[in-house]
């Protein structure tokens, strides 16, 4: 396999992705179209000694994959919109503890059972607010079977190193999609292991943090004998509702994004620098919006592409200095409007912010995205 | 289960097992919570296992807050998902003795189906069930064991439904171990956990526990000595058989252990599965 090449579909790519950065662990339960993640793990977890288990449903298996993150290994769940409802009980308190793990969102038409095999961004917005409560999250958003591969990497070296939850959002279009991939083993830089609490017993408080905001975690058996809590914390871990402590607690939790956002941020950006018209798109639709470019551009339009590889936390500087030579701004998605909302809310002023929207279970196709785009610089 | 050992009440100290800058605990004058909880960590002092690998995983509810009080690894996790969280947290670490506490809500209402299957599945964890009747922290709604008639916040004119019997139900799911013990009688109850966490596979034990200041008040049932006495009405012995009075509880318990099973071990199976299909 070190030589490389390999065709593989999306959710393959994502399964090796994750075992390539360590990934020991899986516990899903069956979802359409993210089924064959859990599949390829319950094949290949076993060949590195790693655990795979189908729990009894979704909440069950993002649970278990939380306790085998606290119990030092690196771990995975999968599933789809339906799925992703279900695990934000626990992807809640997985940010409330920061357990590193990474959640895939394979998604599809919805709202509620829609259209199980139908591609759909429709949960955007969902990867970002789903839980409750005021948190923090990350969210990659590949566009290649190739870029699952690597960004599923990239999911669990930020999981590891920010104690937090990582969201890789694709869609059943990727998912199924099969392509060339280099399946080599990462680079060692890529791939992150797990800060584990070195001081003293005594001088161990398992929720204070130095200037990066992270604590060493308590590993169980090594004596420090820790309190995990989804209540509200203070350092020693114990609840508290003393509000000095609370905002503390927040303020940390809510500042890792801000404090990391370097390592954080990826985006892509086609031809922007002149862009008259900018299109933003992520995933799948990103795709169509390259060729959409590239057409647009052969007919004398200068049209660009930002393309947030990091969806949440959005890379709002990135952004704001891409727009500002722009006219227009013109943001395909497939769903009724979710990333415009944000595109609009920094769009510099007097940049006119369209959307293209499409939620009939079809992805936005280069030409539609053309002619949007004549339209709105025309 | 009738020899009940006191020798070694002297040597064990409870202290030694908490977490004493956590007192003044949270539970109410009288709960029978905290009598569990002893009988829990007498078994674990007596069983040897060292409080750096003994990891107490709990819900939500008054039960769900004992494993703050443990010196030990504890997690505190969502609301019905202790044993989820618990079958993860044991499958990546074997070498941790897994106990999860949970109540009658947590374990049997929102979180019955991980009960289920953690019973079918036979993996190696020890898992309480504090039964007293209600929803307490919440402020005293009923449960799926609340007795018929009982009165609770949530039915002002008596419960109608039927009580779940939670020993049944892990029986028929295919639990290994199962038993069920009062708070009445400590010892008793620490010498059924003692054997529930040596026992391999997954073990459930319910425990009869009350809640004075909610439910027993709502129901004038008595002070908390008055509430625990009241539990032996109802505690009927398998091997006691015929030789009580009917009891005058509404829902007489059987004690004891119900099942002990030696069934392959979740873990190991897996282990050796999956050894099997790396020599292919």
């Amino acid at each position: 396999m070190t030589d490389g090449l390999r065709n593989l579909q999306g959710n393959a790519a994502c399964a090796l992705g994750a075992i390539a950065a360590g990934c020991r662990f899986y516990a899903g339960y069956p979802i359409t179209p993210s089924s064959e993640i859990a599949e390829w793990m319950a094949a290949e977890l076993p060949r590195v000694e790693g655990v795979f288990i189908q729990m009894e449903d979704e909440i069950a298996s993002m649970a278990a994959v939380v306790g085998a993150s606290l119990g030092g290994m690196k771990a995975m769940t999968a599933t789809s919109g339906p799925g992703f409802s279900l695990k934000q009980e626990n992807l809640g308190y997985a940010i409330m503890v920061e357990a590193p793990c990474v959640v895939v969102d394979v998604m599809r038409g919805g709202p509620s059972t829609g259209m199980p095999t139908r591609p759909s961004q429709g949960d955007l917005m969902q990867a970002r607010w789903g839980t409750h409560g005021d948190h923090p999250i990350v969210v990659l958003a590949p566009h290649t079977v190739a870029e699952i591969y690597t960004e599923t990497i990239r999911a669990f070296a930020l999981a590891e190193r920010l104690r937090l939850p990582v969201v890789l959002l694709y869609d059943e279009t990727l998912g199924h999609l099969v392509e060339t991939v280099a399946t080599e083993p990462p680079p060692p830089e890529a791939v992150v292991e797990r800060r584990w609490a070195e001081v003293p017993r005594e001088a161990y408080r398992p929720y204070a943090a130095g200037e990066d905001l992270i604590p060493a975690m308590a590993r169980p058996g090594d004596g420090y004998r820790a309190h995990t809590t989804g209540l509200t914390h203070d350092e020693r871990g114990f609840p508290t509702q003393e509000p000095a402590q609370v905002a503390a607690l927040l303020d940390r939790l809510l500042g890792k994004l801000d404090r990391h956002r370097p390592l954080i941020e990826r985006v892509e950006t086609v031809e922007a620098a002149d862009a008259d018209v900018l299109i933003v798109a992520v995933g799948i639709t990103a795709r169509a919006a390259r060729a959409a470019v590239r057409e647009l551009r052969r007919t004398g339009v200068k049209a660009g592409l930002f393309r947030p590889v990091t969806l949440w936390p959005f890379p709002e500087g990135r952004f704001r200095r891409q727009a500002e030579s722009a006219r227009a701004i013109l943001v395909p998605e497939m769903n009724a409007g979710q990333l415009v909302l944000e595109i609009e809310r920094l769009a510099p002023d007097g940049v006119r912010v369209r959307g293209l929207p499409r939620y009939d279970g079809e992805p936005v196709a280069p030409d539609a995205i053309v002619a949007a785009a004549r339209e709105l610089v025309g | 289960m009738n020899e009940i050992a006191l020798t070694s009440a002297d040597r064990f100290d409870i202290r030694e097992y908490l977490r004493l800058e956590m007192f003044p605990h949270f539970l109410c004058p009288g709960c029978g919570h905290g009598l569990a909880l002893r009988a829990l960590l007498w078994a674990v002092h007596e069983l040897g296992i060292d409080k750096d690998r003994l990891a107490v995983v709990s819900g939500i509810g008054c039960a769900g807050r004992l494993s703050a009080y443990v010196d030990a690894n504890t997690f505190h996790v969502t609301h019905g998902r202790p044993l989820a969280f618990a079958t993860g947290l044991k499958l990546a670490r074997p070498d941790l003795t897994v106990i999860v506490i949970t109540g009658d809500g947590d374990g049997l209402a929102i979180g019955g189906n991980h009960l289920i299957h953690a019973c079918r599945r036979n993996l190696d964890l020890t898992c309480l069930l504090l039964n007293n009747e209600v929803y307490g922290m919440t402020g005293g709604q009923v449960s799926p064991t609340t007795s018929a008639e009982r009165y609770t916040t949530t039915t002002p004119a008596g419960n109608r439904e039927p009580t779940f019997d939670a020993c049944k139900l892990a029986e028929g799911a295919g639990a290994s171990f199962v038993g069920r013990e009062a708070t009445l009688q400590v010892p008793t109850l620490k010498n059924l956990l003692r054997e529930a966490i040596a026992h391999k596979g997954f073990s459930f034990v319910e425990v009869i526990s009350d809640c004075t200041e909610i439910f027993g008040r709502k129901n004038a049932l008595g002070n908390s000595p008055e509430m625990v006495l009241r539990q032996k009405a109802g505690m009927r012995p398998d091997s006691w058989g015929n030789r009580v009075d009917r009891p005058f509880r509404p829902n007489p318990f059987p004690t004891g252990v119900f099942v002990r099973k030696e069934l392959p071990e979740y873990r190991e199976l897996y282990d050796a599965m999956t050894a099997a299909a790396r020599r292919d």
